[in-house]
């Protein structure tokens, strides 16, 4: 496989990292030689074996839908980048 | 002081003959003088960490000491705790103080250990050199232009040149034993589930695990008894009974007799591990500490794990696909870095992203949402999680033959500093022999067991099967009580 460059810049964008065309010509040679090495999956049949999501088949447990936690906007609030009278600020979304 | 085991910790902090405080003023004193020629810590916080000293003095006073009360730890920074700058070693969160404590942290401090400050690492533990980190590469104190291995390289430094005398650390495909093999100290990965992912930095949530850092098998077994435990806010972490993980340090085996402590252990040694790839002088310590294991009564059997190189392939799907999406919460929006300058929302994620993640992380972010994306889930992730599952059922047929597997950690010792940053396929290359014991959930440790070229560190690897920590425990203590490699320190750190 070979990841032409408008691929790598389409992925980019779905990743939401901004690239300069220079950046993504040097993902491109670096992804190509990890997908070689990937590929070598495809050597291996693997029809009819069952996929492995989690380590020892492992099911994620699930708790009752109540609310456990108190109000801490203010704690986790006094991290964040913007904010103003217990908001988040970002740029203007719709005109 | 610096070389003693947490039991004569323990011990001398009981019969008072240190306090908790000049314990960690000792700490500090070497980190300050010793560290900026290694980089093991992004954070240190003597006022911090003073106050846990005098609270756990007191408790010591009241008859109220456990055995970790005391102790300074050095936690890896992608466990948050609060209060402190909790950067996972990114740009990204270089200014996150974080406000709630991870459920190991809040373990260690229940315990009355005391925080020493938080290591340097691989940026969101995405690496096997510690050398992608915000704050700069960690430095391996046998050679200071190697690499320490990663991702924990500042917790295993730290451990390796006495700045601290236990530390934390997490393993998604090597990242607690590969250092430990390099630095020359001992690490464990414990079963999948173990350790609680809670406030644990996410980068591949089926795959990472907290473990400890120590420089004996003894001294993990004390950690491992803190760390372990059901937590309701990992939604992976296991509902198992509490167990002591010391309890067969010293519990002869069945077959074992007096001179021979391991008599009845079956080791198996993969033939694949040790074939093209594998450095000769790694192959020789490795063999030797294999005989070692011989002499101590155990029965040596060859065994085969025939997908272990389809182990990094099928790796390098899942671990990226499971971070491009735990990462997609950078989004400089709710805490961590924001880009001083963008047009409008979209503009902002992308500008933030992109400044704050460094090339290693983005490099796996996009791998990640490339597998996922329309149209390819079926040839990549599908298909590497099918490989899991052959990869798994490899140490079911081997634990049939054997109760452990034996074999390398690493390829090589540590490597030149630059060497493989410039090649991610070479750097993905080190966790061949690592990696398989994530995808199956397995326990697995490294203990030093010899030198190879230039005095450099090698690790013996011994994985065993689902919840045999305590075995695997006390077949490092015998194997540290006929040796003395996990004694040795490194010239300039005594």
């Amino acid at each position: 496989m070979s990841l032409p460059i408008d691929q790598v810049k389409r992925i980019a964008h779905l990743a939401r990292i901004a690239v300069t065309d220079a950046e993504a010509e040097a993902v491109q040679a670096d992804l190509n030689r990890i997908f070689a090495l990937i590929e070598e999956m495809n050597a291996v049949d693997t029809s009819g074996i069952e996929p492995m999501a989690h380590a020892r088949d492992l099911t994620v447990r699930l708790r009752a839908d109540e609310v456990r936690e108190g109000d801490q906007h203010e704690a986790f609030q006094a991290v964040a980048p913007q904010v103003e009278a217990g908001l988040y600020l970002v740029p203007k979304v719709i005109e | 002081m610096i070389n003693a085991s947490l039991k004569e910790l323990a011990d001398a902090l009981a019969a008072r003959r240190v306090s908790a405080v000049e314990l960690t003023e000792h700490c500090i004193e070497r980190i300050g003088r010793l560290d900026k020629g290694l980089n093991a810590f992004i954070t240190v916080d003597p006022g911090r960490s003073l106050e846990q000293a005098r609270a756990a003095d007191a408790r010591i006073a009241a008859g109220h000491a456990g055995p970790l009360t005391g102790i300074p730890v050095a936690h890896k920074d992608i466990f948050v705790a609060k209060g402190w700058p909790s950067t996972c070693g990114s740009r990204m969160l270089a200014s996150f103080v974080s406000p709630y404590d991870a459920h190991v942290v809040e373990r260690f401090n229940d315990a009355g250990a005391v925080v020493l400050g938080k290591t340097n690492m691989d940026e969101f533990a995405m690496g096997s050199s510690s050398e992608t980190s915000w704050f700069g590469p960690v430095r391996n104190p046998w050679n200071v232009d190697r690499v320490a291995g990663g991702s924990s390289g500042g917790s295993a430094v730290a451990v390796a040149a006495r700045l601290a005398p236990v530390a934390t650390g997490t393993d998604t495909g090597g990242s607690i034993r590969q250092p430990a093999a390099l630095s020359g100290v001992c690490g464990l990965k414990p079963t999948y589930g173990t350790v609680s992912r809670y406030g644990m930095i996410a980068f591949a949530s089926s795959l990472d695990q907290g473990g400890p850092f120590a420089r004996s098998a003894a001294d993990l077994a004390v950690l491992l008894n803190v760390m372990a435990g059901f937590d309701a806010r990992d939604s992976t972490s296991l509902e198992r009974a509490p167990e002591d993980y010391a309890r067969e340090l010293e519990r002869p085996l069945p077959g074992a007799s007096a001179g021979k402590p391991l008599g009845g252990l079956r080791v198996g040694v993969p033939s694949e591990y040790f074939s093209a790839g594998l450095a000769s002088d790694v192959a020789s310590a490795v063999e030797s500490a294999i005989d070692e294991l011989k002499k101590l009564g155990a029965s040596v059997i060859e065994v085969h794990l025939p997908n272990t190189g389809l182990s990094v392939p099928s790796y390098y799907v899942i671990a990226p696909a499971e971070a491009s999406s735990n990462l997609s919460r950078y989004d400089g929006v709710r805490y961590g870095y924001r880009a001083p300058e963008y047009d409008d929302l979209v503009d902002m994620y992308c500008k933030t992203r992109a400044q704050g993640f460094g090339a290693e992380v983005k490099r796996r972010i996009l791998i990640g949402t490339y597998v996922l994306s329309h149209g390819y889930y079926d040839a990549y992730y599908l298909k590497a999680q099918k490989i899991r599952r052959l990869i798994a059922r490899d140490f079911t047929d081997a634990f049939r033959q054997c109760d452990v597997i034996a074999g390398p950690v690493t390829p090589t010792v540590a490597f030149a500093l630059g060497a493989k940053v410039s090649d991610p396929v070479q750097m993905y290359l080190n966790d061949i022999y690592t990696i398989a014991a994530n995808l199956a959930g397995l326990p697995a440790m490294s203990i030093p067991c010899g030198f190879g070229s230039e005095g450099l560190p090698v690790g013996l690897h011994l994985v065993g099967d689902y919840f045999t920590e305590a075995r695997l425990l006390g077949i490092a203590h015998q194997f540290q009580k006929a040796t003395d490699w996990h004694a040795r320190v490194p010239a300039g750190y005594a």
